[in-house]
């Protein structure tokens, strides 16, 4: 009598885990699909908490849901090239101009800017503070052999940075004082801050972030360290599976009067001023002047 | 210190006030690696009981792999089922890559091999003439290995919290397939990397401190049943 209820258990807890197993599996996975975009996007903007604002509203009025993937742009770029994505929000311009060139992308369009800043610590042992131009600071840090921390992971703010050492000169890679850490925007910020090294970032995560690093900005305003983000469809042609409506729904989103009003408000209540600035329809050329 | 302190603060601050976001990462986090602890459980203890009761070529091979996939390192785990699970990767037609199925898939990935290890030791480790006792009985080959399992069943819910510990306590599979997506694929651990890179600590460790808790209320649980009736 035992071993027939033994075995009875037994088919019953097979059974019955079984069906927990097939019945929520299906109903996890039942999304419609082609409500779905998937948005490849910077740290920066996910950091910043400026998409927590935008995305509710363009799936409220849209109906699509969509799936931000947080990495740098350099990964981003590389969703999109390989069909992975369905639209890209990036800054990374010389990447983003070959990306449109091999023809991953159609439409590319500008959204806002900000700009990046060279944080260092209080005490500023380089003596950076007051340089007249970006390339000066940073030849003032090798030459001091004072402590950079870059981000090291082909992001936009990675690229930037790689475009001052090579305009100033300077072959950082493999130096004792040259450190990367290959993290996000706002993991590299805590590190610098921790370790009290000089960085690169763009304004928006420092702002967003200021509260507890104790880094200053010693040198900013050169126009060559503009951060100009923007939005690009990946090309449905080469990738068939890609959501093309959703991508061009989103995009024309970003450049909206409404969102670009919403981009100009961000964050001037929380830190006392905006972190990005809106630029829809201006020409790129125009932009810092 | 202050930001322990702050982050203990929140951490009952969220509980108590019932934060929905917070609770929702929270039931995520248990269900998805719930389903994936159980799924590894069915495959784990069936393929360990097998192997621990059969003798073929190759056995110890096998045994050496499965010991080794109980250290298999999350985040090549997530890189592997994420290039599968791609639009254009061999399992793309699924659709279910930047989906809790994909987190689901990946932690059962992982917890598999660690259940089986465990249940493959627990059933060899149990007396060889129990078996030959059991089937001089008249037991079936069925209800032997019933018995069996039954008879192990110590190691073998100490296999189900260290397959449910592995996962919970996982980020590397579950950012690179889930995507840390807000309200839909955001777990507790990667909403903690998130938080930690947005300077947010103390909400960070708020999360931190919620992950354990409910670490350790699973746990708390499984050691009741464990303990329930200690073997005479």
């Amino acid at each position: 009598m035992m071993k027939r209820l033994d075995r009875t258990c037994l088919i019953a807890l097979i059974i019955s885990v079984m069906s927990v197993v097939f019945c929520a599996l299906p109903a996890i996975a039942a999304q419609p699909q082609q409500k779905n975009i998937i948005l490849a996007t910077t740290t920066s903007t996910q950091d910043s908490g400026l998409l927590d604002v935008l995305l509710p509203i363009f799936e409220k009025t849209t109906g699509y849901f969509v799936k931000t993937i947080a990495v740098g742009s350099g990964q981003a770029m590389a969703m999109g090239q390989k069909g992975e994505a369905d639209v890209l929000l990036v800054h990374s311009q010389e990447a983003e101009k070959k990306f449109m060139a091999d023809g991953y992308g159609v439409n590319r369009r500008l959204v806002m800017h900000n700009d990046f800043i060279i944080l260092g610590p209080k005490s500023d042992p380089a003596g950076i503070k007051g340089s007249r131009s970006s390339i000066d600071a940073f030849r003032k840090i090798a030459s001091a052999n004072a402590v950079f921390m870059s981000r090291g992971d082909n992001s936009g703010t990675h690229a930037k940075e790689k475009s001052v050492w090579k305009a100033a000169g300077i072959n950082s890679e493999g130096q004792k004082w040259y450190q990367q850490t290959g993290l996000g925007m706002g993991q590299t910020l805590n590190v610098a801050a921790e370790k009290k090294t000089y960085t690169l970032a763009d304004r928006g995560t420092y702002l967003a972030l200021k509260k507890n690093l104790g880094l200053d900005i010693l040198a900013e305003g050169d126009a060559v360290l503009l951060n100009i983000y923007h939005v690009i469809e990946v090309n449905p042609t080469k990738w068939p599976k890609v959501n093309s409506a959703g991508a061009k729904a989103f995009s024309d989103f970003m450049v909206g009067r409404q969102t670009q009003d919403i981009i100009r408000k961000f964050g001037v209540e929380k830190y006392g001023s905006p972190l990005f600035f809106p630029d829809a329809g201006k020409k790129e050329d125009a932009l810092g002047k | 210190m202050d930001i322990i302190i702050e982050g203990i603060k929140q951490a009952f601050i969220l509980l108590f006030t019932l934060d929905p976001e917070v609770i929702g990462i929270t039931w995520l986090s248990l269900k998805v690696s719930g389903i994936a602890t159980l799924i590894s459980l069915l495959i784990g203890v069936s393929v360990g009981t097998i192997i621990a009761l059969t003798q073929f070529p190759g056995r110890r091979i096998v045994i050496s792999l499965i010991n080794t996939g109980m250290g298999l390192p999350p985040v090549v785990v997530g890189l592997f089922v994420t290039i599968f699970l791609w639009r254009n990767g061999p399992l793309g037609f699924l659709e279910i890559l930047y989906t809790p199925t994909a987190i689901i898939i990946a932690q059962a990935v992982i917890a598999t091999p660690i259940v089986m290890g465990i249940s493959l030791a627990a059933i060899q480790n149990l007396p060889a003439n129990l078996r030959l006792q059991i089937l001089a009985l008249g037991a079936t080959r069925l209800q032997m290995v019933w018995i069996l399992i039954k008879e192990a069943r110590l190691p073998l819910l100490a296999a189900i919290m260290a397959g449910f510990g592995g996962v919970i306590s996982e980020v590397g599979a579950s950012i690179m397939v889930g995507g840390n997506i807000k309200g839909y694929t955001r777990v507790l651990t990667t909403a903690t990397v998130m938080e930690t890179s947005k300077g947010n600590f103390d909400i960070a460790m708020a999360l931190g401190i919620i992950l354990l808790l409910l670490a350790f209320f699973i746990n708390a649980i499984l050691t009741q049943i464990q303990q329930r009736e200690r073997p005479r």
